[in-house]
């Protein structure tokens, strides 16, 4: 079963086209990547799959749903969203700032309290809980994001960027979890800048270019095809 | 759209307020204190009395609503707007199953909800000062509450209006202000010209400011039934307003 479909999906920012007739179909499981410069649309297409911005035409799917207004509510609930910029709540606490998150989720307070703490542990902030998150650096505020956007268990999981800024250390906690959830059957979205991410996550890569997908495929096959390593076909595709 | 869902924004609201009202809670009502005894006891000693009340008992039950007016407006002006814009507050409470509308409501309400305390301070203090002659004031809660979701409205239609935080000076200086002071809370309006009187007449704390003093005065036979139906009319057109002009600011 596809989990995320999309059809032809057009973006106008003005008259700026961000998205120019972008299709793509995203299978139950798969952790699916978006490459592409800055500007390419990968924030646009992931702010669109969770209804954030709405497309100019085109439609999406979530898994048998038609994403629209009236299902919208019911559709966030199963998705998890780490987005590019860490809009954690400065006044709060580590832990505050996941309970609030659950709370939007309807999550029981306790077993907010049981998930938060788990996922704290699983990227070392456990330490930190009560602590500010005005004073984390920007490595761990990368890393809270990232386990907020687990808070309510999700079945399809956005990442934007999810492990930029990110010590060697730190990104390896991000792979280990994102390989966890992969294995649990979820199934991952995620944009990135590092090649070496999207080869080592990635079922299939989408690379992007001028608001459009240019080419769609496994890593391997993409290597294969194009000659050279991923970072090589990166660049061919993208040069203008 | 479901309150439920509006509320868990308001509980975020005051989740964060627990933390840091100390810092804010006190100057909140020093400076209502302030015109209640520059003003009252100051230029009280000047004025005799004005229909039948004490200066400072005429300027009281106004400055009820004009802290509750002040309150819901910094929170939705400058309040809404740092979440909007600076802290992306809205970004994330929109990536959970919170619909645009439900967020909006929920700013409305935490909105309201400020005027409901500081209005509330206001009455025990000057409760305190035997400002209050009757238990009618209890009935003045609603009010505070109503008072709160028209600045609320109205300060969220400046914030989806505003290019920029710095412009928010013009809605203070060019609109609150010239409502405060042309309110009846300092002066009596219907002593001054009929034009002044019906220009007052589109100035909701005009109204509030009129229902106020009732209240505290178990004054009844005032026509605050005209001044109610002015609120109400004011709530409905008001309300509908931030929903629409904020999704047209906000969504792209």
């Amino acid at each position: 079963m596809d989990s995320v479909t999309g059809e032809n999906l057009v973006k106008y920012y003005k008259n700026f086209k961000a998205l120019d007739s972008v299709s793509f179909k995203i299978r139950e499981g798969e952790c699916f990547g978006f490459l592409g410069a800055n500007g390419a649309g990968k924030t646009t297409l992931m702010n669109m799959i969770y209804g954030f911005i709405s497309p100019t035409s085109g439609r999406i799917q979530i898994f048998d749903k038609e994403l629209n207004k009236k299902n919208l509510p019911e559709i966030k609930r199963i998705i998890g969203v780490v987005p590019q910029d860490n809009n954690l709540d400065p006044d709060l606490s580590v832990i505050e700032n996941l309970l609030v998150y659950a709370r939007y989720f309807d999550i029981k307070k306790k077993e907010a309290l049981k998930r938060a703490e788990e996922l704290l542990n699983f990227v070392d902030l456990y330490k930190w809980k009560q602590i500010n998150i005005r004073k984390l650096s920007g490595g761990m505020k990368r890393k809270l994001t990232f386990i907020r956007g687990l808070i309510n268990d999700p079945e399809i999981l956005i990442l934007d960027e999810p492990t930029t800024g990110l010590d060697p250390r730190s990104r390896r906690q991000i792979w280990d979890r994102i390989e966890m959830l992969k294995h649990l059957g979820k199934t991952i979205i995620l944009t990135t800048h590092y090649m070496e991410e999207a080869e080592t996550l990635c079922d299939r890569i989408a690379i992007m270019g001028k608001g459009k997908i240019l080419v769609t495929d496994t890593p391997k096959n993409l290597s294969i095809q194009f000659g050279g390593n991923l970072e090589k076909v990166y660049l061919n595709m993208t040069e203008d | 759209m479901n309150i439920r869902m509006a509320f868990k924004v308001w509980q975020r609201n005051a989740t964060v307020y627990r933390k840091l009202y100390r810092s804010s809670i006190a100057l909140n009502f020093f400076e209502p204190m302030l015109y209640l005894i520059a003003l009252g006891y100051g230029l009280g000693g000047f004025i005799k009395e004005i229909n039948g009340l004490s200066y400072t008992e005429f300027i009281a039950p106004g400055i009820i609503m004009s802290s509750a007016m002040y309150a819901a407006s910094y929170e939705c002006t400058y309040g809404t707007y740092v979440r909007m814009e600076y802290q992306k507050t809205f970004d994330a409470i929109l990536a959970t199953p919170i619909i645009f509308n439900e967020l909006i409501l929920g700013e409305l309400l935490w909105g309201a909800t400020k005027s409901l305390i500081y209005g509330s301070i206001i009455i025990i203090v000057i409760s305190l000062f035997g400002l209050v002659k009757s238990s009618f004031v209890l009935f003045l809660i609603p009010f505070i509450f109503f008072c709160g979701l028209i600045f609320a409205s109205l300060s969220l239609i400046a914030t989806a209006l505003v290019p920029g935080i710095d412009s928010f000076n013009y809605f203070y200086t060019l609109i609150l202000t010239p409502l405060f002071l042309f309110s009846g809370i300092f002066f009596p309006l219907e002593e001054m010209s009929e034009i002044i009187l019906s220009i007052a007449k589109i100035n909701p704390l005009f109204h509030l400011v009129n229902i106020a003093r009732a209240f505290c005065y178990g004054n009844m036979e005032r026509a605050i039934l005209t001044d109610s139906f002015y609120v109400l009319i004011y709530l409905i057109i008001l309300l509908p307003l931030p929903f629409l002009l904020l999704k047209r600011r906000y969504l792209l």
